[in-house]
């Protein structure tokens, strides 16, 4: 993606069909605040408002922590990732992070139909509103009166660190947790850590006219790339997460049903799994789990 | 400092370690030079006393603050260190003009004595008057909280080996306090990065890694979204690791790293960043060890003032029932003895502390036991005097 026409045309294409899968595309963060991160552009200009990240603990991967289900939903648009920088004397930069109503409660709002809709019981919101009384206290304002809208859905708050803090002593507390842009990418990172790691957990940006689904912790990997070592479990669920969008869920149940009981054998676990398994094998073995399972599609 | 207050600077500590320089006074700008030099390429010392005692400043606080000093207080007696506690209070008043501000007998103290230790202090909802944390980080200029983050063997958590320390910019950043309406209903919170704080902390930072023998400093940052301010951030970080080549330097955004963080911490050595960030990974890292029950925590002021503290809540529900547990102030006042460069006496007081914890015969509710605060205080007294 090196030049500007490059990510217009992703995002004209992307108008055109309503849903996308998308890799994480690298930023030079040496190279100067005009270069904005293709990401981030692609994300507010198609106003994908709601980050959506599903943690769950997954049968036949180790980690610390167990039974962990935690839905995190994430204001995508707005908050600390307005890239509104100036720098007004030399050596003294200011940084705007922006918290409007409309927005807050567009994704409270969201996060409690999604919680009513998937039969989840409690809603935290995630802020820093005793340091930050007027932006996360709006936030946090917003949040509440949505609440009001939704009397069997439990609504309670919790300060940032402390989130942290719980998160890795006790994670089996949190149901779905709404947040401003960037507490979300830090309780998105800890937990899809807390349930083994980038190659497992997969993300979709859900906006009002479209959808992008990539891996849920937006990793390029660069470190690891074209070594046949990455995990594609993350990006596989994630097209499942596609194809449910699109309504075709029976083919959503069938790649993810051989998936899961892919990444529970534990011979075929990636580097990042603590394995040796390579990136084809896991893609054959799940492809031989369809193929053994699935309808014959061909009769079609 | 250039000029004439260098030379004060130097008149004046040579003065402290009884050198005194001919009957005026005058010196040539090369003798001084010379002195500077050889005072810098020193190794760092232990602070010499004139009678052997070092005065520091304690502040109990609120709540459990009271019972847990004593129970350091006692501690240390235990232990023969040369520490003279001096007792203050310091809840807000206010001054002419309506100026909220500590009493100025502990900030005199304070300045006087330069190391301080904190228990934790209550901020009354409806007093009117700021944070008291926030009234003396700014009376002090505390501009880096420090605190080391290390597993402690018999508080067991799922985490083990944690062996990592966050220094955290503790001035600007997200909590500059500056935001406004725009209009109804939008917000504006600013962030403010400023080449000055940045450089102090990222210098600190490289001198700390330096005197406590620690291998590797990594920035963490989120440039490529908060290009000019983590941006700057990021190179003053680098112009200081350009200045300390004998400690490694790596940046890394700061989803990786609390993506690594719950995975294995052990790769992370010393942590450097901005105000937010470092707030939440420092709260992440405590809650990596145990809690805020057993994490030290001291924060580095201008002028040489250190205010070593436990930062956990003033626990009013359990205050005065001798049931709280003083590890995190113990601690902290063990990271004060290493900054004084009393590293045998800390070293023996951290050593009680861990092998009763280890022991697990004699422990507070809160890591597990029945025991009351005192019991679990004459516990590690006992441990310290054995190893007199």
């Amino acid at each position: 993606m090196a030049s500007e026409d490059d990510i217009n045309n992703a995002i004209m294409a992307i108008r055109r069909n309503g849903v996308a899968l998308k890799g994480n595309i690298e930023t030079n963060h040496n190279l100067p605040p005009s270069y904005k991160s293709r990401n981030n552009l692609l994300r507010t200009t198609l106003d994908l408002y709601a980050n959506v990240m599903h943690c769950q603990s997954l049968p036949g991967v180790r980690t610390r922590h167990r039974n962990i289900d935690i839905m995190i939903i994430r204001e995508n648009t707005e908050g600390e990732y307005s890239s509104l920088e100036h720098e007004n004397v030399p050596g003294v930069v200011e940084c705007l992070k922006i918290i409007t109503k409309t927005k807050s409660l567009r994704i409270a709002d969201y996060a409690f139909r999604t919680a009513r809709a998937k039969g989840r019981r409690r809603v935290t919101a995630v802020h820093k509103a005793n340091i930050m009384k007027l932006g996360d206290g709006l936030f946090l304002e917003c949040c509440k009166e949505v609440a009001c809208g939704y009397p069997e859905i439990s609504f309670d708050s919790m300060i940032v660190d402390n989130t942290s803090m719980q998160l890795v002593s006790r994670p089996q507390q949190f149901d779905v947790m709404v947040m401003p842009n960037l507490y979300g990418n830090i309780v998105s990172n800890v937990c899809a850590g807390l349930v083994g790691g980038p190659g497992l957990v997969p993300g979709a940006n859900y906006g009002e006219d479209y959808a992008v689904f990539e891996t849920g912790t937006r990793n390029t990997g660069k470190s690891i790339a074209n070594r046949n070592s990455a995990n594609p479990t993350a990006m596989l669920l994630a097209s499942c997460l596609l194809l449910d969008h699109l309504r075709l869920h029976a083919y959503a149940s069938m790649i993810r049903r051989a998936i899961l009981s892919t990444v529970t054998e534990t011979r075929l676990h990636t580097a990042d799994l603590g394995g040796q398994g390579s990136t084809s094998d896991v893609v054959q073995s799940i492809m031989n789990a369809i193929q053994s399972t699935g309808p014959q599609t061909l009769s079609i | 400092m250039a000029g004439k207050a260098w030379r004060s600077a130097i008149l004046n500590l040579l003065r402290n370690w009884g050198v005194w320089l001919g009957p005026k006074d005058k010196l040539k700008p090369q003798e001084v030079t010379w002195v500077a030099g050889t005072v810098k390429r020193e190794p760092p010392q232990p602070r010499i006393f004139t009678r052997g005692m070092q005065t520091v400043t304690l502040i109990p606080g609120d709540g459990i603050g009271p019972e847990i000093s004593s129970a350091v207080m006692k501690i240390f007696e235990a232990a023969k260190a040369p520490i003279q506690w001096e007792e203050r209070n310091v809840t807000a008043i206010q001054g002419p003009g309506g100026k909220w501000m500590i009493p100025p007998e502990a900030k005199e103290s304070m300045n006087r004595n330069k190391i301080g230790l904190k228990g934790p202090l209550k901020t009354p909802i409806a007093a009117g008057h700021p944070s008291m944390n926030l009234l003396l980080r700014k009376t002090f200029d505390l501009y880096a909280n420090v605190r080391p983050c290390v597993s402690i063997e018999g508080y067991q958590t799922p985490y083990t080996d944690v062996n990592l320390v966050t220094i955290r910019e503790n001035t600007e950043g997200e909590y500059s306090g500056i935001e406004h309406v725009i209009v109804d209903g939008v917000v504006q919170s600013i962030k403010l990065i400023t080449e000055q704080a940045s450089q102090r902390i990222a210098e600190y930072a490289f001198e700390y890694a330096r005197n406590n023998q620690r291998a590797s400093v990594t920035a963490v940052h989120k440039a490529n979204i908060m290009r000019m301010s983590d941006g700057l951030f990021l190179r003053k970080c680098r112009e200081a690791a350009e200045k300390h080549k004998d400690v490694k330097f790596t940046e890394m955004y700061l989803d990786t790293v609390c993506l690594n963080m719950v995975q294995d911490p052990t790769q992370f050595d010393v942590l450097v960043m901005p105000n937010l960030y470092g707030d939440i990974l420092s709260d992440l890292c405590a809650g990596l060890i145990g809690g805020l029950g057993v994490t030290p925590s001291g924060n580095i002021g201008a002028n040489g003032v250190a205010i070593f503290e436990s930062v956990h809540g003033t626990a009013p529900d359990i205050a005065g029932k001798d049931m709280a547990n003083p590890t995190a102030l113990l601690l902290s006042a063990v990271m004060m003895l290493r900054h004084m460069g009393l590293h045998g006496y800390a070293k023996k007081i951290e050593s009680g502390c861990f092998d009763t914890i280890r022991d697990k015969k004699v422990l507070t509710k809160d890591l597990g036991g029945n025991s009351k605060c005192s019991e679990f205080t004459e516990a590690i007294c006992q441990r310290v005097r054995d190893m007199n």
